[in-house]
């Protein structure tokens, strides 16, 4: 096995175990935190596809800023235990757990046929394509519209935020 | 040079058990915050699946479309976030059961 099919197994479980972590964690910060694990194991994947632009920003974006604002509310409500929320129907539970098993069923027999032209290894253009330089320039120049939609999204969300957690009089 | 020995598949099936995990989370959890973090991670197995397909297809497209993905999911996290705290303060809970406000 070369060193990249090692690294690429190692972090596949620990992404896993910590996302299965996650959803199984009874207390809110603590699951938060295994997320951010998630995030982070996911950022070395993006490494191994040659993907650099998309890895930093994976760590910047969401292991820097969203779930700091996640542990942020949740530390600013007081939550505690989930089990403090109490369940009211048990059999949904297990009605969850099923259905979850039937799409993770599906999805991987759909992966299993086997495509036409799939390609058996990453293309050599991958690397190029990956930095911040190529990003940015297919950015600015394909993606332009598309990229000062986004600006204008997210100041649109930002006064929405404002909006919605102002204290009504 | 860059041949590597892992297939494309693999990394959809991991893209795929992550999803999963996010569907169990969002159905089984009653906690409002999770039930977000949870769409967070289906969120994330799809951009894992977008980076890969970018790489093994030799198209910087799907790269772009992750980066424009994340754009959305941190306008979609301060949005929803600032939902949970306006809901919060009128009901003083984060329990989805007993949100139901909107029920018919």
């Amino acid at each position: 096995m070369s060193i990249e099919a090692i690294l690429f197994y190692l972090i596949a479980i620990s992404a896993i175990t910590s996302a299965l972590l996650m959803v199984l964690q009874k207390n809110p910060v603590k699951s938060v935190l295994f997320m951010i694990v998630n995030f982070f194991c996911l950022a070395v994947i993006y490494l191994l596809l040659h993907a650099q632009f998309i890895a930093i920003v994976q760590i910047l974006v969401y292991a820097g800023a969203i779930m700091v604002l996640f542990l942020f509310v949740i530390m600013l409500l007081n939550l505690g235990n989930e089990s403090l929320l109490k369940e009211k129907y048990n059999y949904k539970r297990t009605i969850a757990y099923i259905l979850s098993g039937i799409i993770l069923l599906e999805l991987i027999i759909g992966i299993s046929i086997p495509l036409n032209n799939s390609p058996a290894q990453i293309s050599a253009d991958a690397v190029k394509f990956g930095s911040v330089e190529s990003i940015g320039a297919e950015l600015f120049q394909n993606y332009l519209l598309p990229f000062e939609a986004v600006s204008v999204l997210l100041l649109a969300a930002i006064v929405g935020v404002v909006v919605l957690a102002k204290k009504r009089k | 040079m860059n041949i590597t020995e892992i297939p494309l598949s693999y990394y959809l099936v991991l893209s795929a058990i992550l999803f999963s995990i996010g569907v169990v989370g969002v159905l089984t959890r009653r906690n409002a915050i999770i039930v977000f973090i949870c769409i967070e991670m289906m969120l994330n197995s799809v951009n894992l699946t977008l980076v890969a397909f970018s790489a093994f297809l030799g198209n910087p497209n799907g790269q772009i479309l992750v980066f424009f993905v994340m754009a959305v999911a941190a306008a979609e996290a301060a949005i929803g976030l600032a939902i949970i705290i306006a809901i919060f303060r009128n009901k003083m809970t984060v329990n989805i059961d007993e949100i139901n406000i909107m029920k018919w």
